[in-house]
């Protein structure tokens, strides 16, 4: 039951794009074409699972030791070697899926949200059904979920600028304007599912 | 040599505002700026971490081999971001339960590392100092400006202050869409000046 709230909570109800704000930049940046936003969404959820699971097993490092202050510096080395890591895991094990991620990846290393949801999971502040204990399976569920969420975000998005490309905006609003008013009505749907969980 | 210095402080203020006409660092100034003064608090650390970045980087660029320019910058931004939020956490701790997670992710905010890699990697440490201050103010400005357009429409205040009456209040402004469709105008708005 735990990870079915988790799981409605993290995509529907507090998704990562649209009401925490974070990943906004590959959102505005990769959102033009649907195939795209496809490959983002799944890169970011292959990294930001792996980089979870590590910050989380890091901070029980560091919390032993007495070194939280360390905790911002370490994560974004963590993350940057770990994106760098895959990168070249990948283009030996499976080149086409490395031809599919391959360009997303360098990106991903300055997208806030992967280092947003690893500090929200290692301090256990990201939103828990009433009741439950932050642990490693929780964590490591809630990132996946809220991968997924940002990957919909960006494919709802993509589909809806697709659109967008061929309606007559006047020139003031074109490019980015319009494209922060469209997701400013996505979010406003999004908000309906509020008080879902 | 006075006029250079000029121009680039300038520069970030006006012609090259991060967030208005660049469009770097959108998180922070969409999820910052549901007051005036968190978006101005908000603008000022991050002045505070690109003006010192700005400056150690220039002054160690000579040292630094190009292969690790990025991790060895993310690093050095990555020490200003710690002194900021343990800073902030001793002696404004509630402008840092509102701010929360965003004080760390400046980390990853675009505007430094990009300033870090396009200016102060070429620029003496003078100048990176001035353009560190000219690009924090400018996106200062624009989130506080951002921030009080929220405000005001939000809940009919400005730094607390009240311009309309009590009875007044669309919260939508405050709330998440509110955000994107503020910026949204507030950016059509600067276009429609800047072809003019």
């Amino acid at each position: 039951m735990v990870f079915f709230l988790i799981f409605v909570s993290a995509i529907f109800v507090n998704n990562v794009v649209l009401s925490q704000f974070l990943g906004i930049c590959p959102f505005l940046g990769v959102s033009k074409k649907i195939d795209t936003a496809m490959g983002m969404g799944a890169a970011v959820t292959f990294v930001l699972v792996l980089a979870t699971i590590i910050t989380y097993l890091l901070q029980l490092l560091l919390n032993k030791f007495g070194l939280g202050f360390l905790q911002t510096i370490l994560f974004i080395l963590v993350i940057a070697a770990l994106v760098q890591m895959i990168e070249i895991i990948l283009k030996k094990i499976s080149p086409s899926l490395y031809q599919a991620l391959g360009v997303f990846l360098p990106l991903i290393t300055t997208n806030c949200c992967i280092l947003g949801v690893a500090i929200m999971v290692a301090n256990g502040t990201y939103k828990l059904p009433a009741g439950a204990e932050p642990n490693l399976l929780y964590g490591t569920w809630y990132a996946f979920c809220t991968a997924i969420g940002f990957a919909l975000a960006l494919v709802l998005f993509a589909g809806i600028r697709e659109q967008l490309e061929m309606s007559d905006t006047p020139k003031a609003m074109k490019g980015t304007p319009i494209a922060l008013l469209t997701a400013g009505l996505l979010a406003m749907a999004f908000m309906g599912f509020s008080g879902v969980v | 040599m006075a006029n250079k210095a000029l121009k680039t402080l300038t520069n970030g203020l006006l012609k090259e505002n991060p967030t208005l006409v660049l469009v770097l660092g959108m998180c922070p100034t969409l999820a910052t700026t549901s007051s005036a003064l968190n978006g101005m608090s908000m603008g000022l650390a991050t002045t505070f971490v690109l003006l010192c970045s700005n400056v150690v980087i220039s002054l160690l660029k000579n040292l630094i081999p190009d292969k690790v320019r990025i991790p060895a910058f993310i690093v050095v931004i990555a020490t200003f971001v710690t002194i900021v939020q343990l800073c902030m956490q001793a002696y404004l701790p509630a402008l840092y339960d509102s701010l929360g997670l965003f004080i760390p992710l400046i980390v990853v905010n675009c505007i430094v590392l990009g300033r870090a890699e396009a200016f102060a990697a070429k620029n003496n440490a003078g100048l990176s100092a001035l353009d560190g201050l000219g690009m924090g103010l400018g996106f200062t400005c624009s989130l506080t400006v951002l921030g009080a357009i929220r405000e005001l429409l939000g809940t009919g205040k400005i730094f607390d202050f009240s311009i309309f009456p009590d009875s007044y209040g669309m919260l939508i402004f405050v709330l998440a869409p509110g955000a994107f469709i503020a910026l949204a105008y507030v950016m059509a708005i600067v276009n429609k000046l800047k072809s003019k």
